[in-house]
């Protein structure tokens, strides 16, 4: 059998070295394959390496650890094995709650060598008893109640109780177009920006989609994707193909969506 | 002749003979008290036996009539002020509904005045009702004007004057009791934001983040270990100590600003870069406590850490004119990113809350997107200055 390797993404330089340090004592054998400081980097180098474990460390610049996690199980190839994910966390009573309840392996910074070992114990076994074609599916049940139900594991703050948005201000040059939510089809993700799509035509908006999240009618507005919300009643047909990914056609636009593993489950016959 | 006899309470002297214990009870409860409830019969009851007393005693007739006529018309007087008192109240709540004006329970008293005086007119010719009806006899009531028009106005001054009396007494218990109640929730505001701000100085993520790096630290370079230790230290003792204290020096408050960018600066390590200067004259200069702290968080947490590529936090002090001008400028991910979380706004509006209260209009805090090729944001505070350099 083939040494295991490692992914540590950790922002704090201190923290990711002493984890390396921890992990030779504890785990000899393991092979540290990269180790980044930014949830994007970890999601970026997980996918190329394909790594058997990921460290992740919840709160870290740009994407945070479970957003990372979630892009890698958005997409991870059907033919490998998906990594063990254990999380990483100084102090979020919620987070650790959070985790507990859905069973997934996590750490508590100051790192205790105790509870490290028992941590890389039960990683072993399960490397040995894991089945690649259920691990992908596990993980990504435990990604959606992780992603769901926890204030304390997203990096979004709460945003304030009933701003929602009714008309989008979308600026080209020095004109405003005022896109009432109602004729929204989608909003995709692009970078730093918002693609928002009606039936007519296409704006871009200066926020993130998780900044934007919050301010949408969780009824009428559908997270199909991480980079992708939908008007519920703009789909017109999900096709489910063997990955478990879900093909949308809309009303109003003829281009077709795809939904992500994580929200596949949103698409089911009554 | 039998006078019906006037009714109502309040001899001003009985308020007078009440013991200092037995008001600071009556205060404790008026909000009750304000109330109809059992302590406002017993009142009623006991004034009204009161005056009775008073009035057998001038006029030298017969006690026990005094009595049930001047229990009858108490309770009249009584009951035709609350029904007034309640209708205004009713109509003050719908014109105010959303002031502070439905916390109380007294409109203004001189609002009151014509009510009273119309309800111990009513209560009076009511009370003498029930009176002969208790007693079989056939006292005239205001019909007395017709035979002895001068003892039916004495008889109404007094009833007047003591339901005046009377309801002015409980009107000021309710006013007391309320501005107590207000001064008590303003205390309770007080403190909670006090509590508010300590742990969000001493937030528990950032503390443990340092201590794990502290950890590590101590096993691969015990002396920058020992100096990350003494900045820790520094840190939570000023801030302890400043969130007891009303005022401190600039350099003292520059001190604290650097030991806990010390820390930061080992958590992140390359990816921060700090810049501190603070003009030697301005060092003495007296500032409020921990004014700049929740700007220099904000920068850290809401434009640095999220930029993975990190930046430089600069905090300066400098001398403009009469003012004292505090910036903190990061090159952090800028306003539009972050600038509407909850807890951007808490830093800012707990910082122009200091502010308004130590200096009012003559101090301001603003928050804008830095210039300069860099980006960022820069958090400006203007203080006077004139009397604090001069001392």
């Amino acid at each position: 059998m083939k040494a295991p390797v490692a992914l540590i993404a950790e922002d704090e330089p201190l923290l990711a070295m002493h984890l390396r340090t921890e992990l030779a004592k504890a785990w000899p054998e393991l092979v540290i394959g990269a180790s980044v400081a930014d949830g994007a980097s970890a999601a970026q180098q997980a996918l190329a390496l394909k790594p058997d474990v990921c460290f992740l460390d919840i709160r870290m610049p740009g994407w945070s650890g479970l957003e990372a996690a979630q892009a890698m199980a958005e997409d991870w190839p059907d033919e490998t094995a998906f990594p063990l994910l254990v999380f990483v966390t100084a102090y979020d009573q919620y987070a650790v709650q959070a985790f507990d309840a859905q069973a997934v392996d996590y750490l508590v910074k100051p790192l205790d060598s105790k509870r490290l070992e028992a941590s890389v114990a039960r990683l072993r076994k399960r490397l040995t008893d894991r089945v690649p074609q259920t691990a992908l599916q596990d993980s990504v049940d435990q990604l959606r109640a992780l992603l769901g139900s926890s204030p304390g594991v997203s990096a979004v703050e709460a945003p304030a109780p009933g701003a929602r948005l009714e008309v989008i201000q979308a600026s080209v040059g020095n004109m405003v177009h005022m896109v009432p939510i109602d004729d929204v089809v989608y909003f995709e993700a692009a970078d730093k920006y918002v693609r928002v799509i009606t039936a007519e035509r296409e704006h871009l908006i200066r926020i993130s989609l998780r900044e934007l999240l919050p301010q949408l009618d969780p009824q009428q507005f559908w997270q199909v994707h991480r980079g992708l919300v939908v008007r519920a009643r703009a789909i017109h047909t999900a096709q489910r193909d063997d990955s478990g990914k879900v093909f949308l056609t809309l009303r109003g636009r003829p281009e077709r969506l795809t939904a992500s593993r994580l929200y596949a489950h949103l698409f089911k016959g009554m | 002749m039998e006078y019906p006899l006037p009714p109502e309470s309040g001899a001003p002297a009985w308020s007078k003979t009440r013991d200092a214990r037995q008001v600071d009870a009556r205060v404790t409860n008026a909000l009750q008290m304000a109330r109809p409830g059992g302590r406002r019969v017993g009142l009623v009851a006991v004034v009204s036996t009161i005056v009775a007393l008073l009035l057998t005693a001038i006029r030298n007739d017969s006690f026990g009539q005094n009595w049930v006529y001047s229990i009858c018309v108490g309770f009249s007087c009584w009951f035709f002020i609350e029904v007034g008192r309640l209708t205004i109240m009713r109509w003050v709540k719908r014109r105010a509904a959303r002031r502070h004006a439905a916390r109380t329970v007294f409109p203004p008293f001189r609002w009151l005045i014509p009510w009273i005086i119309v309800s111990a007119l009513l209560g009076y010719e009511v009370g003498v009702v029930f009176g002969n009806a208790l007693l079989g006899l056939k006292a005239p009531g205001l019909g007395l004007f017709a035979t002895n028009p001068r003892a039916l106005a004495v008889i109404l001054i007094i009833t007047i004057l003591a339901t005046l009396v009377v309801t002015f007494w409980w009107f000021a218990c309710a006013r007391l009791a309320e501005s107590e109640a207000r001064a008590e929730s303003a205390q309770r505001a007080a403190s909670e934001t006090h509590l508010k701000l300590l742990e969000a100085q001493l937030e528990p993520h950032m503390l443990f983040n340092t201590l794990a790096n502290l950890r590590v630290l101590i096993s691969v370079d015990p002396e920058r270990a020992q100096v990350m230790l003494d900045r820790l230290i520094g840190f939570l003792r000023t801030t302890l100590h400043a969130s007891r204290s009303d005022v401190q020096s600039l350099a003292e408050e520059f001190a604290r600003v650097s030991d806990y960018l010390a820390l930061m600066a080992i958590r992140m390590g390359p990816r921060l870069e700090v810049k501190i200067d603070l003009p030697q004259e301005l060092r003495d200069v007296p500032v409020p406590p921990l004014l700049l702290q929740p700007l220099i968080e904000n920068s850290i947490k809401h434009g640095l850490e999220p930029k993975v590529q990190g930046g430089c936090i600069e905090v300066a002090a400098r001398c403009d004119a009469d003012s004292l001008v505090l910036t903190v400028r990061d090159s952090g991910v800028g306003l539009s990113h972050e600038a509407t979380t909850a807890g951007t706004r808490f830093g800012l509006r707990q910082v122009r809350q200091r502010l308004t209260t130590l200096y009012a209009d003559r101090a301001q805090v603003a928050l804008e997107p830095a210039t300069g090729p860099d980006g960022g944001t820069i958090a400006r505070i203007v203080l006077p200055i004139a009397s604090a350099v001069a001392a």
